[in-house]
C-alpha cells in the first residue's frame, strides 16, 4: 500500500523535475518569494493617471511585464533558430537597430526633425519587418547554405549592424513627432495594461496557431535532432533552418518596433544593447539544449520574463546596473552546472540512492 | 574538399565581416588617404596656385616642417583620431565641426579614423606616422596606453594635439590639450541647483559609463554637496551608462518603489530623457514649477526644445566645437609661434528653462 502511494508520488515528482517549465518556475518562485519576504509591497499594482490624464496601471508586476516583452518576443525566434540549428544569433540587437532605424527612415522621410509623419505608421512597421526578414535571410542562407556556425555567421551583423543602422540614417537621430507612434511602447489613451504586453499576447498566439496548425515545430525538432535522417524522411533541412532566422527577423523587427517606440527616437549605438545575450539566457534557462533538437516555446517565454524578474529585482536592490551582468552570469553558471551529464548522472545516482533509504522510512 | 571549401568560406566571411564594419565607421580611414593623394596629384599645380602666399611664409619662417608641407601639395597634412560618430548627438556634432573646418579649402588634407577601442585607436595611430602626416589630432577612448605612439610620432616630427579627451602621457609627447572642464561642468550645474533653494533636495542620480572623464567631473560635484549639505539626499546613484532605456528602468524602479524625490540629475539629456519617459508614464509632472526638476547635459538641440518648453530646468553644454581652438593653435605654431598653455579649458555655459530664448537654442543646440 505505501509503496504504491510512494511510486505514484516519485512519478509525480518525477514528472515535475522532469517538466521543461520547472526550471524557469522555480526560478520565478524563488524571485517572488526573495522578494515577498523582502518587501511585500513589491507585489502591489496602482491605478493612477500619467502626465496625459489617462488612467495606467503601475507597480513592479506591471513593469516587468512592460519591459520583458522586447525579451519574450525574441524568445520565441531564438528558441526556434536554437533548435534548428542548434546555434545562437548573437546579431539580434544590431539588427534591431537596423530594423529600428529603417523604420524612423520611413517615418521621418530622411529628415531628422519633421513636423509631421511622412508615412503611416503601419507602412514603416512592415518595411521594417521586411528588413528584419532580410537581415534574418541574410544569416539563414550563411547558416543553412553555407553552414557556418551560427555564432560565426551572425557575427557579421553582430559587428557591423549599428554602423549599417547609423547610415539608413546619415548618421541622425531623427525624432518621431506624433504621439500616436508612443503607444506601441507605452499606453493606448484609455487602456491602463502596457500596449507591449497586448503584442507580446498576439505573438504568442499567433506561434501557438503555427506550431498547432503547421509543422514547423516538429521539423524543426527534428532537423536540429538528426539532419540527416531528417533529410532521408523528406525534410529539407536547409528550408527549415533558413526558415527559423527569417521568423527570428520578424520577431526582431516587432521588438524593434516596441523599443523605438518606447522614447520615439533611436541611439544606434546603444538601443537593445546586449539583448541577444539576455535572448540566448531566457532559452537556456527554459531548459532548452543550446545544442539543438527538442525545444518548448513556453518554457522560453517564461524564461524571459523571468530575467526580466530578475533584472527589476536587481534594480529594486539598489545593485549597481553595470553589475547586473555579473548576476545573470551566476545564473549561466548555475544553469551550464546543473544540465553539463556529469552532474545529470550524479544526481540520478544520489536520487536512487536516497529513494531506498525513502522506502525503509515509510 | 569538404573541409575545404568550408574554411574557405568561413575565411571570406570573416574578410567580410571586416569589411563590413568597417564599412560602416571606418571606410574613410581606408579610403581617405588613398582619395586624398590621386586627388591632390591632380590637383597639385592648383593648389599651389591657391596657397602660394602663406606656404611661401610658412617656407620662411618654419623650415622644418618644409619637407612635410611640399611633399604634400602644400596642404597641412592632419590625422585626426576620434570616437565612433554614432556614439551621441555629442561626438556628431563634434565630428560634423572637424570636417567642416579641415577642408582642402582652409589648407588642411585631412583623414579621419574612428574608433571606440583604445588599440584600434593606436594602430590608425600608426598607420598616421606612417603617412607622415604633419598633426595628429587625437581624442582618445581610453586614458591609458598611448606613451609608445606618442614617441614614435614625436620621434617622426609629428606635432600631436588632443581634443575632448586627455590622456595620462608626460606633457611634453603633444603641443596642446582643448579640453571641456567636466567637473566645472557639474559645479554650474550643481550650483544652479542650489540656487534654486529647495527645502530638500532628494536626487536620483543617473550616471554615465563609469571611469569616463565626463561622469567623474559631472558625478564629483554632486557627491561632494550631497556630503556638504543635511538637506540634499542622494536617492539612488545609478549608471544607466549613457543609455535611455537604462535610465528609463532605473527611474521606473524608484517609482515603483514609491520612495519620494524631486529631483533628476542626468549626466547626459539621452538619460534625461529616459527619466522623464518614466516621469511621464507614472504621471508625474516635471518642469519649471512642477514636482520634479529635471537636469541633463551636453546641449543637444531637441534637449534644448525641451527647456524651451519648460517641461525640463537646466541643461550644461558640453562644448563639442573644438576645431576653431584647434585651428588656431596649427596656425600659431605654423607660423612658427608657441603656446602659452597646454591645456586650453573651452568656455561652456549652463542655460535656465526660465531665461532661454530661441536663438540660444539655434546656437548652441548640437
Amino acid at each position: 500500500m505505501s509503496k504504491q502511494i510512494n511510486n505514484k508520488e516519485e512519478s509525480f515528482f518525477k514528472k515535475l523535475v522532469g517538466n521543461q517549465l520547472f526550471i524557469p518556475l522555480m526560478a520565478l518562485l524563488l524571485l517572488a518569494v526573495i522578494n515577498l519576504i523582502n518587501d511585500p509591497g513589491f507585489f502591489k499594482i496602482t491605478l493612477g493617471t500619467n502626465n496625459a490624464g489617462f488612467p495606467v496601471l503601475s507597480g513592479y508586476l506591471i513593469t516587468i511585464l512592460d519591459y520583458g516583452s522586447e525579451l519574450g518576443i525574441l524568445a520565441i525566434g531564438m528558441t526556434l533558430v536554437t533548435a534548428a540549428s542548434g546555434g545562437q544569433d548573437i546579431s539580434v540587437g544590431a539588427t534591431i537597430a537596423i530594423a529600428g532605424s529603417a523604420m524612423l527612415r520611413i517615418l521621418c522621410g530622411g529628415n531628422s526633425r519633421p513636423t509631421e509623419l511622412q508615412a503611416p505608421i503601419i507602412v514603416a512597421f512592415l518595411v521594417a519587418c521586411v528588413v528584419g526578414m532580410l537581415c534574418g535571410a541574410f544569416n539563414g542562407i550563411l547558416v543553412a547554405v553555407f553552414k557556418i556556425q551560427p555564432m560565426i555567421a551572425t557575427l557579421i551583423l553582430f559587428t557591423a549592424g549599428r554602423s549599417i543602422a547609423a547610415w539608413i540614417n546619415n548618421n541622425e537621430l531623427p525624432i518621431v513627432p506624433d504621439p500616436k507612434f508612443a503607444y506601441f511602447g507605452g499606453f493606448i489613451p484609455g487602456i491602463p495594461i502596457p500596449t507591449t504586453v497586448f503584442i507580446v499576447i498576439a505573438c504568442i498566439i499567433v506561434i501557438a496557431l503555427v506550431l498547432k496548425f503547421t509543422n514547423l515545430g516538429l521539423y524543426t525538432q527534428a532537423v536540429g535532432i538528426n539532419e540527416n535522417s531528417s533529410r532521408l524522411n523528406g525534410i529539407n533541412p536547409t528550408f527549415i533552418k533558413f526558415l527559423t532566422f527569417v521568423i527570428l527577423g520578424l520577431c526582431v523587427a516587432v521588438a524593434a518596433l516596441i523599443k523605438v517606440s518606447r522614447l520615439s527616437t533611436i541611439n544606434y549605438s546603444v538601443i537593445a544593447k546586449d539583448i541577444e545575450m539576455d535572448a540566448i539566457l531566457a532559452v537556456a534557462l527554459g531548459g532548452n539544449a543550446l545544442s539543438g533538437g527538442k525545444f518548448n516555446m513556453w518554457a522560453s517565454i517564461l524564461g524571459a520574463y523571468v530575467i526580466q524578474f530578475l533584472t527589476t529585482t536587481l534594480y529594486k536592490f539598489n545593485v549597481q546596473s553595470d553589475a547586473l551582468a555579473a548576476y545573470k552570469a551566476v545564473v549561466v553558471i548555475l544553469l551550464v552546472v546543473f544540465s553539463a551529464p556529469k552532474v545529470r548522472e550524479y544526481m540520478g545516482q544520489l536520487g536512487k540512492k536516497l529513494s531506498p533509504a525513502k522506502k525503509e522510512v515509510a | 574538399m569538404k573541409r575545404k571549401l568550408l574554411s574557405i568560406v568561413m575565411a571570406s566571411a570573416m574578410t567580410l565581416s571586416l569589411v563590413a564594419c568597417g564599412g560602416g565607421s571606418a571606410s574613410t580611414t581606408q579610403e581617405a588617404p588613398a582619395e586624398a593623394s590621386t586627388e591632390e596629384k591632380a590637383e597639385e599645380p592648383a593648389a599651389e596656385e591657391k596657397t602660394e602666399e602663406p606656404a611661401a611664409e610658412e617656407k620662411t619662417e618654419e623650415p622644418a616642417a618644409e619637407e612635410t608641407t611640399a611633399a604634400s601639395g602644400d596642404l597641412i597634412k592632419v590625422g585626426i583620431i576620434n570616437n565612433d560618430p554614432n556614439e551621441s548627438g555629442y561626438r556628431t556634432a563634434n565630428d560634423a565641426d572637424l570636417k567642416a573646418r579641415f577642408t582642402e579649402e582652409n589648407g588642411y588634407d585631412a583623414s579621419f579614423a574612428y574608433s571606440l577601442k583604445n588599440d584600434e585607436q593606436i594602430a590608425a595611430a600608426q598607420t598616421f606616422i606612417q603617412d607622415e602626416v604633419d598633426y595628429l589630432l587625437l581624442s582618445a577612448a581610453d586614458t591609458a596606453g598611448w606613451d609608445s605612439v606618442l614617441k614614435d610620432a614625436q620621434d617622426a616630427g609629428i606635432k600631436v594635439i588632443l581634443f575632448d579627451r586627455t590622456i595620462d602621457a608626460d606633457e611634453s609627447l603633444y603641443e596642446a590639450s582643448i579640453v571641456s572642464d567636466m567637473a566645472k561642468e557639474g559645479q554650474t550645474a550643481v550650483d544652479w541647483l542650489a540656487s534654486q533653494n529647495l527645502d530638500e533636495v532628494n536626487v536620483i542620480h543617473l550616471q554615465g559609463v563609469m571611469g569616463s572623464a565626463a561622469q567623474q567631473g559631472r558625478s564629483g560635484a554632486l557627491n561632494d554637496k550631497v556630503a556638504a549639505e543635511d538637506n540634499w539626499n542622494i536617492v539612488t546613484q545609478q549608471t544607466a551608462e549613457w543609455n535611455a532605456e537604462k535610465a528609463q528602468q532605473i527611474v521606473q524602479s524608484v517609482i515603483d518603489a514609491g520612495t519620494p524625490f524631486n529631483v533628476i540629475y542626468a549626466e547626459n539629456d539621452d538619460m534625461a530623457k529616459g527619466a522623464v519617459a518614466a516621469l511621464d508614464a507614472a504621471g508625474i509632472s516635471h518642469g519649471v514649477g512642477k514636482d520634479v526638476i529635471v537636469m541633463g547635459f551636453d546641449c543637444n538641440k531637441w534637449a534644448l526644445e525641451e527647456l524651451l518648453a519648460q517641461n525640463w530646468n537646466y541643461d550644461g553644454q558640453c562644448n563639442p566645437f573644438q576645431s576653431s581652438y584647434i585651428d588656431e593653435i596649427i596656425k600659431t605654431l605654423e607660423s612658427g609661434g608657441s603656446l602659452s598653455e597646454k591645456t586650453i579649458i573651452m568656455d561652456e555655459k549652463g542655460f535656465d528653462a526660465e531665461t532661454i530664448t530661441q536663438e540660444d537654442v539655434d546656437n548652441y543646440g548640437i
